[in-house]
């Protein structure tokens, strides 16, 4: 049991990462009254960013190449999220269409930038990538720190560091009220003087900026290369997590996490004894299901942002 | 003249030119030559009778799954679980295909129809929990697809087969195939399908328009609430729509499973018919005969494209980028209402 455990939370934990950073840029989104359906779409850019820039300056940077793939990554999903804001908050497109869009865009056009640079359908593997590492101290207290300190990616402890700091702020900041102002009340918002449209485009970028780092991370970490079935799901799977977890940061980091380990139990669950003869299958939906059971409110009822998927019109009632 | 009454047909013929000369300046800023692109698209689908075939058995499934975005639509509900419906129809013909020996006269019908049912069950869910729990359909559609999908392989692997990646053939009795087109076509896989696609749209047309139950359900889609007071059930017409989306779905299923493939197989990820549905169906204006347009176009440049890498050396996936942006510009019409618009103002 206990080595099951070691097994399993590692790799759940391994597993969440990208979903966590990418369901928290669903939050911040969704809490200022925008619906990103793109998630999916973003994610693919910043998997793309982070593999080709990998690629490309491995030689020049050497061991810093995969923290300046992510950033790379995070600065390319902020721009592209700049098309589902200019649609979805200027030009006020069905949200949910402009998603969609946003999501075949960019598949569309890293498959063909994939075929413009590389000339087949894939790219090369990545050589850099993040080591697994133990945390110091804390890994060295017995149980706990061989199941959740050690043999980790340090990219799974900033994902959970990052749910922290964007609970801080949308809480516990000035400008986490105006964010959560906006999405709920926006005239309300615009009367006490905020600016609704900056306050969406930054909440966009923002998740655009997060969902890159996402992407980025799946690919330098689980994929390691960039083809059309690199990123297949895990943005929707972190748009449940976002409902899941009731658009709060850090339940949407929890949601995150038992995604992480229901996929986690999938991967591995062959060789788990009492895992063995549950069929894939089972495991495989549970995180699907699990998200329209709480949906429809047997895990307890929540209220998405009241404004969510209304574009704001000055003036109207 | 109304300029509002001509933004349904000119919206969507704007938001294609414009996406086609997004596409033309990626090409011309990716080095290549957008004319020889093109051009290459156009033989794709033009070319031969073999490309003609082959576009138009693409087509029949994008009417199909066209017709479940825009019911759903016309009814104020946003299915994105087409893909889904799609997957779970495909395989409930095949399986029906496989599974009995009848007389085509009743085997055919039988396995469209059961298809039909199999993508309705995959509407009703988030029909039903739509109007009972008010649960938004999109997040259950989007899950539902994922689930359909992994039960979907499962079934082939463990039920339907042992433990192959694909199943036999369907039964000739079941299947859609047509020699007399594949004599035309140059062998291209076009089928009978397309002439149920077409009846399908003539149905959905119908239906909306023409019965008082279609009144109903548009109705609803207008205003819940207006609805609600003129004594209409709002929920079970919510119910009614998901699930009457879900089986013109099943049955775009249906034509994979019993036209162009005559059989199902282990699915690494969607197939795309439910998501290019959307398209379909926004660019159609979510009417019948828009949707057959739509469709001709997509299923156009799907198969065009095809074309484009081997002649003009242009990767396929630049008519996926064209098809995303056309979308854009759709959803959003409002820049390009406001546009135009404008324009009309300033000649008077």
């Amino acid at each position: 049991m206990l080595q099951a455990l070691e097994i399993i939370i590692p790799t759940a934990l391994f597993v969440a990462a990208p979903l966590i950073f990418t369901a928290l840029g669903g939050v911040l989104s969704e809490r200022s009254g925008v619906v990103n359906i793109g998630l999916e779409g973003l994610m693919i850019i910043g998997a793309f960013v982070g593999i080709v820039f990998n690629l490309t300056f491995v030689e020049v940077f050497g061991k810093a190449t995969p923290w300046l793939a992510i950033i790379a990554a995070m600065i390319a999903g902020a721009i592209f999220s700049l098309l589902h804001a200019v649609a979805s908050i200027t030009f006020k497109a069905d949200q949910v269409v402009s998603g969609v869009a946003i999501n075949f865009l960019a598949l569309g056009l890293t498959l063909f930038l994939v075929k413009n640079i590389y000339e087949k359908g894939q790219t090369d593997r990545i050589n850099m990538s993040f080591n697994k590492m133990d945390i110091p101290i804390l890994s060295d207290i017995p149980i706990i720190g061989k199941i959740f300190f050690s043999g980790g990616y340090i990219t799974s402890y900033i994902a959970i560091l990052a749910a922290l700091v964007v609970w801080y702020v949308v809480y516990k900041t000035p400008f986490g009220l105006r964010l959560r102002s906006v999405g709920e009340h926006p005239m309300a918002a615009d009367t006490m003087g905020i600016n609704v449209t900056k306050m969406r485009y930054i909440a966009v970028m923002l998740s655009g900026a997060f969902a890159g780092i996402g992407g980025a991370v799946y690919a330098t970490i689980i994929s390691r290369d960039f083809s059309h079935a690199t990123i297949s799901g895990q943005g929707f799977m972190a748009l449940a997590a976002v409902i899941f977890g009731k658009w709060h940061p850090l339940g949407a980091m929890g949601a995150a996490l038992f995604f992480g380990l229901a996929q986690g139990l999938s991967i591995i669950g062959g060789s788990i004894p009492f895992l063995k003869d549950i069929p894939t299958v089972y495991l495989l939906i549970l995180p699907y299901v699990l998200t329209i059971l709480a949906l429809a409110g047997f895990i307890g009822r929540a209220d998405a942002p009241k404004a969510n998927g209304t574009p704001y019109e000055k003036g109207k009632r | 003249m109304n300029l509002n009454r001509y933004m349904n047909i000119l919206i969507p013929i704007i938001a294609v030119i414009l996406g086609l000369v997004c596409g033309a300046f990626i090409m011309l800023i990716s080095g290549y030559d957008p004319i020889a692109g093109y051009s290459a698209l156009w033989y794709g689908i033009f070319g031969e009778p073999y490309y003609i075939g082959e576009t138009i058995r693409q087509i029949t499934p994008y009417i199909l799954s066209g017709l479940a975005v825009a019911f759903a639509f016309r009814t104020g509900l946003f299915n994105i679980g087409v893909e889904g419906q799609v997957i779970v129809g495909w395989l409930a013909a095949v399986w029906v295909g496989v599974a009995f020996e009848l007389p085509a006269i009743i085997h055919l019908p039988l396995a469209i129809i059961v298809a039909a049912l199999a993508g309705a069950l995959w509407g009703f869910v988030p029909g039903f929990l739509k109007a009972r729990f008010k649960v938004h359909e999109v997040i259950v559609t989007i899950m539902m697809n994922y689930i359909a999908l992994h039960v979907v392989n499962a079934l082939i692997r463990d039920v339907i087969t042992e433990n192959a990646d694909k199943t036999e053939k369907v039964f000739p009795s079941a299947s859609l195939r047509s020699e007399f087109f594949e004599n035309m076509t140059d062998f291209s896989r076009m089928h009978y399908g397309i002439f149920i696609a077409i009846i399908a749209a003539i149905v959905m047309w119908f239906l909306l328009e023409k019965t008082t139950k279609g009144y109903e359900l548009r109705a609803v889609g207008f205003n819940h609430d207006a609805s609600h007071y003129a004594g209409m059930n709002v929920n079970r017409n919510i119910i009614l729509s998901m699930v009457i989306s879900g089986a013109f779905a099943g049955i775009a299923g249906a034509m994979e499973g019993l036209g162009t493939f005559e059989y199902v197989s282990v699915k690494g990820g969607f197939t795309g018919i439910g998501f290019d549905g959307i398209a379909v169906a926004l660019i159609g204006g979510n009417t019948a005969l828009g949707i057959i347009l739509a469709a001709a176009l997509f299923g156009g440049l799907k198969v065009g494209a095809l074309n484009m890498p081997s002649e003009a050396g242009v990767p396929n996936e630049l008519v996926e980028i064209v098809i995303a942006l056309i979308i854009f510009f759709v959803a959003s019409s409002y820049f390009i209402r406001w546009i135009l618009l404008r324009f009309k103002k300033e000649g008077k």
